[in-house]
Order: structure tokens, then C-alpha cells, then sequence
């Protein structure tokens, strides 16, 4: 089978030198920290009295997750290997990073490994008097039935429990409140994706599964894994109807209520296609009588180069909303 | 016969060449119902592990110390749900042999329990939930019989071997239950697991290099 291309010098070194790059671009807001260079720490985020937030997770979804370390929002990530969870070290030191002595946060999403490598750093934080809350994200709708929301991945979704958490802790809330706040929020947040094509892996560059020319995987999480399902590919209005119709049977949303929306890129879609959907969820949403207080549209959770789309509605009341327009100040995203 | 440190870092050799020539077999498997990355995962994390051992001085540590080298340098070059549960597994085999500068044909037996019980207190999956504890737990099981029934080592160390074979095969039918794979239900039956595959992988390379 045929290679994908891509540029990089090795499969191997490709975690630490995209790392490297984005110190050197970005280097007024984030550094790796000297003695673990993949924590990336916020130059102005953690502060003294404030509950630190550390994020993290597999490499791959730029701009998740290391693309959300700064001023209020992230104060740390850990960074995995591709699609691979961080070990404990990394997390660890960023914890130490972003503890000021009210404590430490940890965010990210619902995977076995990013669970056991997280609990394992926090449980080391603890031996240490660090402080560790754990907010996993499950906002993923497709992965499974409402009775089983604990089982459900964290996807793009993340980006409005982190913004909202992140927020939080720039307030200088307690812990106790970051805590509740995050949980709210991610009880909030709804999202349904889909894939056309898949993504390959920098070390095989073997595309990791393959679909039919006609075909899309309906609820495809962001590894390239395959989704809950496989039908034939349909119109955008068609897809985006169907995700509407999958995030609205949860959400029930009532005539009046107030969203931000994301319509997020799974790496290789293009904006144009983006937009495309975008114009039928804001028609859908108008049938409901939903209002949009902000939209955001692009890259926000990749999967590599994998074709496809997600849509997350963050279903808001007054207190996220403020949260959410609280200003933050990161490499790759600016509120 | 007895087996001091240097047998210990040999058979982290011979595990590390194993990976290396199923890297993409390991890679293949998981993307039908997963994210493509285990064989990379057990490629890099047995590759850190043989560097590290192999820069032991054999004369002075003890195979609790190597399987403890193994441990922490694997978790740190893989996290991913394989780290973890791996670390776990190499601390508890490594905890088995404390106090001894070598062991014996029944203590290498004996470490296939141990690694399994590990890996389920980490993991917290069940057999039958198609993970890699299908094929560590039919290996265990294979050989916690043997040990009670009194057989010789190299009889035991073989059946292990061919029950993680058959551990890993009956991962096939299963739907999973854990991990990633749990995501897609009945898509995940007709195709084995991949972790267990790595760990029947694993097993092979492991006991087969005292046996060789």
C-alpha cells in the first residue's frame, strides 16, 4: 500500500520537534518546562492563590490541547505521544507548575489511558500536598446511550469545558467551584461527528482504516478510530440534520435558550465545508427558536489529516455565558 | 537451573526484537476497531526498555532492578493506556524476585500471575471484556495449574505460552467492553483485540527466551 506523505523529518522525533516549534513561534505565552519538555506552561497563567488547570492528552488534535495553554484558560499541558496519553511525569510536572497553593485541576478527555495515567500523577501530586480535582469530558453524544454518559469520549467539545474552566480559575474561584463549573459545563456540551476519510499515523503512514468511496463513519471520535456506525455519504444539510437531531434529543432545548457553537474541522475539511454546514445548523437552530451567542468555526480538536466534521452546541446559562466571554490569551486561541 | 540479572536484560532484548517485527501487524490490528497506535506503543516503549537495561551493570543489580529500570522507562516512553498497565505488570514481576540475585525455573513461572494481577488492578477490566487480560489471564490461569500440580518449569513456561496464544484467539468473538473498542458494540466482534494480540506477543518472546 502506498504511503501517506507528509512533512516531517521522522515519525519518531515528530512530538518533540512540533513542541520545539511552537516554544520558538509562540514564546511570549508558553515554554516547556527545561527538565520536562513536554510540559508546556502558560508564562502568565499560573499565579499565586489561583487553582491551577492542567490539560493534556495524545499528540495529533492540534490545537488541542497544547494550543490552550494561556492566560485564562489552560495553565499547563501535558503532551502524549501521537493518540497516546501522557505518562504520569509529564502531568506531574505541569501540576507542579500550575499549583499556587489553592490547588490543581486536572481536564481532559474520557480514555482509559488518559484516566490511569492522569490518576496515577495525581495520586503522586497528593504524596507531594498538591491538591488534584479530576474533570473528565464526555461530551461526545454518539459513543453512548444516556443511561452510560460516563462511558462517552471526550471530543471538540472539550474546548468549551476547558474555556469555561479556565475562566473559573482566572476568576480566582475556589476549587470547589471550578470543580462544579466544569462538571456543569460538561454536562452541557454536546457533540456529534463524522468521518470521510482516515488519518495516518507519522510512524506507519498507513491510513488506519478504510472506507468506501461512497461511504462516512457516523459518530467518529478524533483517533481515526472507526465511529458507531458506517452509511453511505450524504449531503451536508442531510449530516448536519442528523447531528442536530442526535445533540437536540439530548439537549431539549426549549424555545428562547442560548448556544455557542462549534464546527470543528477533524484536520482535513476545509472551511469551506465548514461553513456549508455551519449555514444549516444556524437554520436549524432558528426552527428551534435558538439563539447563537458566539460561533466558532475551524480547526479546534484535529485528528491528523482525517477528513470530517464535528458539531458542538455548548447549551448556556448566564453563568457560563460569562464565562465564556472572559477574555483568554493563548497560542491558538485568542477570546 | 538459575537465572541471574543478565538473563533478565536477554529477555527485555529479546521482547524489544519481537515488537520491532510486529510493529505493523500490532498497528494493523488496532486500526480495524481502534486508533492504529499499540504496535507503536510496544515498538517504543520495549526499544526505551532495552536501551535502559542494557546499561545496567549486570554485576551489581538485581533482576528485581531490572524488571524495576524496565518498569519505570517503559511507562514514561508510552503513557497511552499500555504504560500504565504495563509498569504495573513489570514492578509486580519485579516485586516477586525481591531479596533474590537470580531465579529459578518455578519464579519465572510464577511471574505470569503476578503480571497478570497487576494489569487487572490497574486496568480494572474483567476477563472476557477483549483486552489484553484475555490473554494474560488464560496464561495465568495455565500456569497457576501447573505450579500446584508440581510440573517442571520448561512444561509450564511452553502451556503458557500456548494459552496466551489461545487467550489472545478467543479475544475474536468477544465484543469489548474496555478501552476504545468499547465505542463501536458489536463492530468490535470477528476481530481479535490488539493488545491482547501484543500480549500473547509479549509472553512468547518473554518466557520463550529462557527456554531457548
Amino acid at each position: 500500500m502506498a504511503k501517506t506523505k507528509k512533512i516531517i523529518n521522522s515519525g519518531a522525533a515528530v512530538v518533540d520537534e512540533m513542541v520545539e516549534g511552537i516554544c520558538l513561534a509562540h514564546s511570549d505565552l508558553v515554554m516547556a518546562l527545561p527538565d520536562s519538555p513536554r510540559s508546556l506552561v502558560a508564562r502568565h497563567g499560573p499565579r499565586p492563590g489561583k487553582v491551577g488547570m492542567v490539560i493534556g492528552g495524545g499528540s495529533g488534535h492540534e490545537p488541542s490541547f497544547l494550543g490552550f495553554v494561556g492566560k485564562g484558560l489552560a495553565d499547563a499541558a501535558a503532551v502524549g505521544n501521537v493518540f497516546a496519553s501522557p505518562p504520569p511525569d509529564p502531568i506531574l510536572a505541569c501540576a507542579r507548575a500550575a499549583s499556587k497553593g489553592a490547588g490543581v485541576v486536572f481536564l481532559y478527555g474520557n480514555y482509559a489511558g488518559d484516566v490511569m495515567n492522569f490518576d496515577m500523577a495525581a495520586e503522586m501530586a497528593a504524596m507531594e500536598d498538591i491538591e488534584v480535582r479530576t474533570i473528565v469530558t464526555t461530551d461526545d453524544v454518539a459513543s453512548a446511550p444516556p443511561d452510560q454518559k460516563h462511558k462517552r469520549r471526550g471530543v471538540a467539545g472539550n474546548f468549551f469545558v476547558f474555556k469555561a474552566a479556565g475562566a473559573a480559575c482566572d476568576k480566582m474561584l475556589p476549587i470547589d467551584e471550578v470543580e462544579r463549573i466544569a462538571n456543569l459545563a460538561n454536562s452541557r456540551t454536546y457533540t456529534v461527528g463524522v468521518g470521510l476519510s482516515a488519518c495516518s499515523l507519522p510512524q506507519t503512514r498507513v491510513p488506519n482504516f478504510q472506507l468506501g468511496e461512497d461511504e462516512m463513519e457516523i459518530g467518529l471520535g478524533i483517533h481515526g478510530e472507526p465511529g458507531v456506525e458506517r452509511g453511505p455519504l450524504r449531503t451536508a444539510d442531510a449530516i448536519v440534520d442528523d447531528m442536530i437531531d442526535r445533540i437536540f434529543a439530548e439537549m431539549k432545548p426549549a424555545r428562547g435558550d442560548r448556544v455557542a457553537l462549534l464546527v470543528n474541522s477533524l484536520g482535513g475539511t476545509p472551511l469551506m465545508e465548514l461553513y456549508v454546514m455551519n449555514r444549516r445548523v444556524r437554520q436549524r437552530l432558528a426552527e428551534a427558536g435558538v439563539e447563537v451567542h458566539a460561533t466558532w468555526v475551524g480547526p479546534y480538536c484535529t485528528s491528523l489529516e482525517a477528513a470530517g466534521a464535528s458539531v458542538t452546541l455548548f447549551h448556556l446559562d448566564d453563568e457560563l455565558t460569562g464565562l465564556l466571554d472572559r477574555p483568554a490569551d493563548c497560542a491558538m486561541f485568542r477570546a | 537451573m538459575e537465572y541471574g540479572s543478565q538473563s533478565f536484560v536477554a529477555m527485555f532484548d529479546a521482547i524489544a526484537r519481537t515488537m520491532d517485527e510486529n510493529r505493523d501487524h500490532l498497528c494493523a490490528l488496532d486500526g480495524v476497531i481502534g486508533d492504529a497506535d499499540h504496535g507503536i506503543a510496544m515498538q517504543q516503549g520495549f526499544s526505551a526498555v532495552k536501551q535502559a537495561v542494557d546499561a545496567l551493570d549486570v554485576a551489581t543489580v538485581t533482576p528485581t532492578d531490572v524488571f524495576n529500570t524496565a518498569a519505570r522507562v517503559f511507562l514514561n516512553a508510552v503513557g497511552a493506556s499500555s504504560g500504565p498497565l504495563y509498569a504495573t505488570a513489570l514492578m509486580r514481576a519485579g516485586a516477586t524476585l525481591r531479596g533474590k540475585t537470580a531465579a529459578s525455573g518455578h519464579d519465572l513461572a510464577a511471574l505470569v500471575p503476578a503480571m497478570t494481577r497487576g494489569i487487572a488492578d490497574r486496568g480494572k477490566a474483567a476477563p472476557g471484556d477483549k483486552t489484553m487480560l484475555d490473554t494474560w489471564s488464560s496464561s495465568s490461569a495455565r500456569v497457576e495449574a501447573m505450579l500446584d500440580a508440581g510440573a517442571e518449569p520448561a512444561a509450564i513456561l511452553a502451556a503458557a505460552i500456548e494459552a496466551a496464544e489461545a487467550g489472545a484467539q478467543s479475544t475474536i468473538a468477544m465484543e469489548a467492553r474496555m478501552g476504545r473498542a468499547a465505542r463501536l458494540g458489536a463492530r468490535s466482534v470477528g476481530n481479535m483485540d490488539a493488545g491482547a494480540a501484543s500480549a500473547a506477543v509479549l509472553i512468547k518472546a518473554m518466557l520463550g527466551s529462557f527456554v531457548a
